[in-house]
Order: C-alpha cells, then structure tokens, then sequence
C-alpha cells in the first residue's frame, strides 16, 4: 500500500466536531421549549419551510442574486477545461459553470447536491487571477461541493433561524395577549422568549464558527487536489488585497452571499471581529497552505 | 468518500485504478476490425505535479526507471493547465505491440503511486490512427477505471462525437467505458493524440 501524503488535521476535525455536537445541543434546547407552546408549532414550520426552498433551491437562486450566466464549455474553454480536469482528479460529477459578470474578484459554489451543483466564477476574478490562481480558487469551490457544505451550513442555521423567528412570535403576538388572559402564561412566555434569545445568539456564535472551519477545510482539500498550496495563497492574497479597492455599490449587493464566496466581501470601513466572521482571517489561511506546502514537499522515503 | 468524511470536511483526492489499463490489447484488436483504426505505438499518462521537490523526483525516478530498459522513450511535457505529460513511444511493429506500451505506462503509474501521488493521477491516454488520417485517443480515468474515446478533427477544437459514439458501441464489451458523457473531457492536443 503506497503511503498517502495526505495527512488530516485533528486539530481541525475535533473543534469542527465541538462546534457541530454545540449546535446540535441548541436544537434539543429549542425543541424541548417549543413543545411547551404547541401554538408556535406551525410559525416555524412555516419557518421551516422557506429555509428548506432556500436549500433546495440553492444553485437558482444564488445564480440569480449573483446574475450569474451558464456558460458552455465552447464559450469558456479554459474555466470548463480547469473544471473538467478538477473533477475527473476528484471523481466528482461535473457541476454547471456559470460567469458573473461583475468586477468583484470571487468565485462560489452552491447546490444542495454535487450532481445540481453550480460553481461560478466573476469576470474580476478571472482577469485578475492566472491559471494556476484559478485552478486553485476553483478546487477550492469544487470542495465545498465535495463537503456538501450548502447542506451543512443550512442545517446550522436552521435552529438559529428558527430562534430569531420565535423571538419574534412571542414578542409581538404571544406575550402582549397571553400574558393579559392567563395567569402561568407570562412565565412561560417569558422563559420562551429568554431561551430563544440566548439559542440566536449562541448559534450565531456556533454558525460563523463552523463556517470559518468549512473555510479552511476547503482551503486545505483544495490544496491536496491540485497539489499547489502556493497557487491558492497567492490567489488570496491577490483578492483580499484588491477588496479594499472595489465599488462599494457592489459589496453591498455581494454582502448577504458571503458565507458561498472564496473571499469575504467587507465594505471599507467596516471591521469585524474574529468571532462574527464568515471566513478566517488571511493569516490563518496563509498559515495553513504553508504547513501543506511543506507537507508536500517532504520526500516520504 | 465516507459521509464521516464530507461532514468534517476531510475530502482528499481517490487512489488510482491501474490495472483496467491492462485491457486495452484486447481493445485494440476489436477496435481495429471495426474501425480500421490501428495503435500508433503511442501512449501518456497525465498527472498534476504537486509543488516541492518530492513531487519533481518520483517524476525523475519514473522517467530513470523506463530508460533502464534500452529505450530512453519518455518525454515530459507541461499543458496549458499546469499538467504535466509523460509521453511513452513504443514500436507498434514489435512483437509485444500495445501490450508492450500498456506495460509500459504502467510502471509510470505504479513509480508515481509508490511514491504518494496516486491521487494525482489525472489520465492515460493510448493513441490510434486510421489511413484516412483520423484520430482517436483512448482515454483512461485512473479515478473511475474507465475508458472514453476522444477524436478530434481538423484544426479547430472539434470532436467528431459521432464517432466517438460508435467506438464506444464497439469497444462496449472489452472494456469498460465511462458512461457519464459529461466526463468525457476534451484533451486538445495532448501528446500521443
């Protein structure tokens, strides 16, 4: 049996796997205080139901918020032969490829199933980016597909969705009427709305986590697929660097996307805060790519 | 993949299959009586280099290991795409033919496996030809342990898909051929078309 060089980062699977049992407790939180107001139940089925057409919609309706155009292979030879070469390394179905014609360098993918999957790429991207930078962003994308991460991170945000949504209900329905009629009602109502409260606030916490931990899983699977880490540093540096310097008309159209881009797109101005942010900072990318490239480097003799 | 490992997010590239190659012989000759077309003694295998130096030497290691044999008959070659073509020549005439080429792209595999690079493996590719000048390149995917044909024509970057399509009726029953026709991808001008 030939040696594999690719080697996993416990590290990373063990606080991927905290975050995810964390969020799994919040469900059980939430579950086990909507059971106490049976009312509530059909809020967040509805709820419920508008999360589920968002992930099963996914690659539509990212398409469409993105202005994304399917392109052919004749029309984009290079970002079909990169794809084409990408999925037969990784046995993956070939997802559709879409261009967006934007000057904002970034690329995403969505589809609930790497057999509806959609990887698109902007226009800023492609000028800015040569082929191997490309490679790189696009191994990344196909990635994310691979992990299913559309699915995941949907799931995450469900109990976080449903919190906000219950917080809501109970502040604008539930406490003004029950509380008046019902003598045990305003407790309840009120452990409800508490234990909501604190659910959104933890899961926000919980969810940007998971999805700075996706970022760099990707970030390292993609490194593995192509066998250049560099390609993909430098394709980083390159558009985080040229994000300060783009129109702010498109950031603010790019920003409810963030969590299916490459690179984050954060208005000027605005700085965020490690623990609220989709994707991880450049350092830590950088830092994980270089450990790979040395790891690859290394004669396994 | 395992759905442990989609869900921690821990996809690494699948090993490759090496011994559907071994099929091809047999494929040849079936190919011939229905097509006409014939081996050009030409074959390649395709791989992505990872950046360093270990990747560079099992590529040194596997071009040392076919010169040994008298004929120093591997040239390297880089595509468009950052991929990196071993080209293998072996006389169609020889006693052993396509079966003497199919050895020899395997022991390029197997030195690039056995150093760790099986997962880079990309494709194969075993060349024929007719005598009215058509093209065709049986390509293998390492990942998926099958064949498609692939048959440009003229100049431009077309593909005679129609062709391709009888050669796969015809080849059917020898080997196995990838039945997803999205991941039959273009090789333009790859070395041993």
């Amino acid at each position: 049996m030939a040696r594999s060089r690719y080697l996993p980062d416990r590290g990373l699977t063990a606080r991927m796997g905290l975050t995810m049992f964390l969020l799994g407790l919040l469900y059980v939180a939430l579950i086990a205080v909507v059971t106490t107001q049976v009312g509530l139940g059909l809020g967040l089925v509805i709820a419920g139901g508008a999360l589920f057409a968002q992930w099963f919609f996914s690659d539509r309706i990212a398409l469409y918020a993105m202005n994304g155009r399917v392109v052919t292979p004749e029309e984009a030879p290079q970002l079909h032969g990169i794809v084409d070469r990408l999925c037969a390394l990784s046995d993956m179905p070939k997802p559709t490829v879409a261009i967006a014609d934007t000057d904002v360098p970034n690329a995403f993918a969505t589809g609930r199933t790497p057999q509806r999957a959609v990887v698109c790429a902007t226009t800023g991207l492609m000028q800015r980016l040569d082929e191997r930078e490309l490679e790189g962003v696009l191994a990344h994308e196909l990635s994310h597909v691979a992990h299913r991460d559309v699915t995941v991170m949907t799931v995450a945000s469900v109990v976080g969705v449903l919190a906000g949504f219950l917080t809501r209900i109970v502040l604008f329905s539930g406490l003004g009427r029950r509380g008046g009629r019902d003598q045990n009602g305003a407790p309840v109502v009120l452990i409800v709305l508490l234990v909501s409260i604190v659910v959104y606030a933890l899961s926000f916490v919980l969810t940007r986590a998971l999805s700075r931990y996706r970022e760099l899983s990707a970030d390292r699977a993609g490194a593995f697929l192509t066998g250049q880490p560099s390609a993909l540093a430098s394709a980083l540096t390159k558009i985080t660097g040229e994000m300060g310097r783009i129109p702010n008309r498109d950031l603010r159209e790019a920003e409810p996307y963030n969590a299916f881009f490459f690179a984050p797109a954060i208005a000027s101005g605005f700085s965020l805060s490690s623990l609220f942010s989709t994707h991880p900072t450049l350092e830590r990318r950088l830092e994980q790519l270089g450990s790979i490239s040395a790891q690859l480097g290394r004669p396994t003799t | 993949m395992s759905w442990l490992g989609r869900l921690l997010g821990r996809s690494t590239p699948p090993a490759a299959g090496l011994d559907a190659l071994f099929a091809v012989p047999g494929a040849a000759l079936t190919l011939e009586s229905a097509t006409g077309l014939r081996p050009t003694g030409l074959g390649s295998v395709a791989f992505r280099a990872a950046e360093g130096g270990a990747s560079a030497g099992s590529v040194a290691e596997a071009e040392r290991l076919l010169a040994a044999d008298g004929t120093p008959a591997v040239e390297r070659s880089v595509d468009s795409f950052g991929y990196t073509w071993l080209l293998v020549r072996h006389d169609p005439a020889d006693l052993d033919g396509v079966a003497g080429l199919v050895t020899d792209l395997h022991a390029v595999n197997s030195t690039l496996v056995d150093n760790g690079f099986g997962p880079s493996l990309l494709c194969s590719l075993v060349g024929f030809t007719g005598d009215d000048g058509r093209r065709l390149g049986l390509v293998y995917l390492f990942k998926r342990s099958t064949f498609y044909p692939f048959a440009p024509t003229g100049d431009q970057q077309q593909r005679d898909t129609a062709f391709e399509l009888q050669v796969r009726g015809a080849l059917g029953s020898d080997l196995p051929v990838e039945p997803d026709l999205s991941r039959w991808f273009p090789v333009w001008g790859a070395p041993g078309l």
